[in-house]
Parts: C-alpha cells; structure tokens; sequence
C-alpha cells in the first residue's frame, strides 16, 4: 500500500520525457549542452570547458580507455564501470576512439592519471546531465 | 598528438580544479553558493593532496 502510494507519487512529480530528455541527450553528446539549450551559457561554458579539458589532458597523459571484459569479479566491475564512465563523455569518447585515440594500459604514474581524467570527465558529465535534467525539470532554476 | 608529463602535483591540481567547477556548478542553487562551494570543494582537495602526501612521506620513512 505505502509502496503503491509513493510509486503514484513519484510518477506524479516526473515530468514528461519531453521536458528532460533532449536537455539530458544533448548534455551526453556535448557536455554542457543541455545548459546551453536551457539558456544557462555560462554555466554550460564552464562545464564544457571543465570536462573537455579533463578529458583532453587524459588523453595528452596516455590515459586508457576501458574496454567491457570480463573475469573476476572485481576486472569485471573495474572495466565496466571504466567503460560506462569513459562512455558518458559523449562525443569526445566517440571522436577519440574514431580518431584512433584509445590506447590499452601503459605502466607508469603519468597513464595512470590519464586513465583517472578520462573517467572523471565522464562522471563529471553525468553529474552535468543530472543537474541539466533538474533544471529542465523546473526543480532548480 | 602531444603527450604531456604532468608531476603528480600538477595532476592532482588540475584534477581538483575541474572537479571543483563542475561540483559547484551542479550542487548548489545561486551563483554565491555555488562559487563558495566550488572554492570548498577545491581548498578540501588541495587540503587533502597536501595531508596525505604529508602522512605517506612519514609513514615511509
């Protein structure tokens, strides 16, 4: 009963798909986008940069890409979660593995930290679609 | 493409620096607290970088 009613209740306060979905898509593809379409240029501009230049310096740094592979469970979770993360950059993972700029793991502390701003330009994305879907939704102005 | 040698501080820096725009960006609901934040989260990062080099060196040796 409590279940039922607060499934109601959250189906009630989600806005339609139309409202959020081209903010959150376009702020997959481009970070920063969904800002921009939202009329939110500056902060738009500064996610775009943040996360553009993070991803960049990863690749500057030979980070790598994570592939989705399997084996224990913790290689699993690692690549795939790395691949998720890499994956949320939008275009920027897409253009880079077009290009041929996905490379495989390098020993050596300067790739290790390439790796790690790959994947935070992506979860830092993610946190940029959420709040374009927040601001979308007229929960945040 | 160029390939860059950052130091490990030089990273961590940048990393914080990023994180720290992005952060205050999407936490916080007026342009005041989101700089406040932002400047919060950045100060606990470098805080952070400079604490636990500070304890790996000792505990080193």
């Amino acid at each position: 009963m409590a279940q039922s009613q607060t499934a109601a209740q959250t189906a009630e306060t989600m806005p339609p798909l139309s409202v959020w979905l081209p903010a959150v898509l376009v702020a997959w593809i481009i970070p920063g986008g969904g800002h921009f379409i939202l009329k939110k240029r500056g902060r738009g501009a500064l996610i775009l940069a943040s996360v553009t230049l993070m991803f960049v310096f990863g690749l500057f740094m030979r980070g790598m890409m994570f592939t989705p592979e399997k084996g224990d469970i913790l290689t699993t979770l690692i690549n795939y979660g790395g691949f998720v993360s890499d994956l949320a950059s939008g275009a920027l993972y897409f253009a880079a593995s077009m290009f041929g700029y996905a490379q495989g793991d390098l020993p050596g502390a300067v790739h290790d930290y390439g790796t790690k701003f790959l994947v935070t330009a992506g979860l830092l994305n993610i946190l940029a679609m959420v709040d374009a879907y927040e601001i979308a939704a007229g929960r945040k102005d | 493409m160029p390939k860059m040698n950052l130091s490990h501080f030089e990273a961590a820096f940048l990393f914080a620096l990023f994180t720290s725009v992005v952060m205050g960006i999407t936490s916080k609901k007026t342009d005041k607290e989101r700089l406040n934040y932002g400047a919060y989260c950045f100060a606990c990062f470098l805080g952070a970088l400079v604490a636990i080099g500070w304890a790996m060196r000792l505990g080193h040796g």
